[in-house]
Formats: structure tokens, sequence, C-alpha cells
């Protein structure tokens, strides 16, 4: 896939979606310590999410770093916007800046 | 490849680290922390170590900018370890004195 298709996939995933993550594995199996910290962080939250196994999608793996400009995974997108990798996430959840976010975003919480 | 060259050199990867980021940062204060034994086994470990590591560190650098922008400036100063031996690095970014 050229670049500019992966980046045009991305474009329609993180806009499909209100709160979504690339990540290493599922919710379920998570494959990597750090991508399990971002699943457990947005169920205490209570954020619904839509995950992306990039393990499962070399062109997606590739793509999403050049496309946040930023090395690993995981990446959390909230309507269409990077917010940051596991230490971000960790960091505002604990914070609770991230539920902010959330709030003012618009997006419901079961929380 | 970039292996080779911290083996030909006798020099660490967390020394490597600590040079660049004191050299690029001029850190308040800095840690770098090897936690590769937490993921033995794990993909991208290796038996000798020097894979998985945690940075602590204060810089006033950072004032003014956002978490993304911090994490941006510390990757990109350690562009080449993290495409070489460097397989995780976790990021505590402050101002603090």
């Amino acid at each position: 896939m050229s670049e500019e298709n992966i980046n045009d996939k991305i474009t329609e995933i993180i806009n499909k979606d209100d709160v979504v993550l690339f990540m290493k594995g599922t919710p379920v199996f998570p494959q990597c310590g750090f991508s399990s910290t971002v699943v457990d962080v947005l169920s205490h939250v209570g954020a619904p999410f839509q995950s992306y196994n990039i393990l499962e999608d070399e062109a997606l793996r590739e793509g999403i770093k050049t496309f946040s400009n930023w090395p690993t995974i995981p990446q959390l997108y909230v309507k269409g916007e990077f917010v940051g990798g596991c230490d971000i996430i960790r960091e505002m959840y604990s914070e609770g800046e991230l539920s902010d976010l959330l709030k003012d975003k618009g997006i419901a919480t079961e929380a | 490849m970039l292996r080779h060259k911290y083996l030909e050199l006798n020099v660490s990867v967390k020394q490597t680290i600590e040079e660049k980021l004191t050299a690029k940062f001029s850190p308040t204060m800095l840690e770098v922390i090897d936690q590769s034994h937490k993921h033995r086994g794990h993909v991208g470990s290796k038996p000798e170590g020097e894979t998985h590591f945690h940075v602590n560190m204060n810089a006033q650098a950072f004032e003014g900018e956002s978490r993304v922008a911090r994490q941006r400036l510390v990757y990109d100063c350690l562009k080449e370890d993290l495409e070489g031996p460097v397989h995780a690095l976790s990021l505590k970014l402050g101002t603090e004195e």
C-alpha cells in the first residue's frame, strides 16, 4: 500500500470512531504491557473505544508511526486528534485529565 | 547493525542515552533505568538486557511544552537508539528543579 493510501486509510479510521486505540494485540489479548495499560485505563474511565491490532497489519504498523510522528505503539486518538501513548494516557488518567478531555469532546463514559 | 556500534565502542546503551539527553536538554534531574529484566522473554528483549528503558527527566527545555511535544523532543533526540537496540522507552518528563 502506498504511503498516500495508508494515510487516507488512517484518516478514515480515526474519524470513524470517537476513541480509537492503535495497539499490539487485542483488548482481550494484549501483546504488550504498554498496550495493556491503555486498555485498562480506558476501561476504568468507561470510554467505549475501537481498537486496531497493528501486529496484523504491517502497513498500518509503519504508517501510523509516520502519520502521528510518534515512534511507539500504543497510540490513542480522540475525535480524530492524537492524544498520546502509554505514558501520557497514564499521567492524564492519574491527574483526572483524561475524563475531562473525554467530557470536553462530548464523549459519554460509563464510569 | 547499530548494536555492533555500541559493542565496538564498548559504551552501554544506558550510557549513550544519558550522554545524548544531557547534551541536548541540560537536565536538572536525570535518571535512566534499565528495566529489561522486567521484560525477559518478551518480544524484543535480549538476554544481555539494555532493551527496555525508563527515563525520568526534568529540564527547563520542557517549559511551556505539551506532554506530546516533550516526548517528541526526546524521541527525536534518541531516534537512532529507538531504531536500533532500544525496544521500549517509557518517559516521565517534567520541568521542576
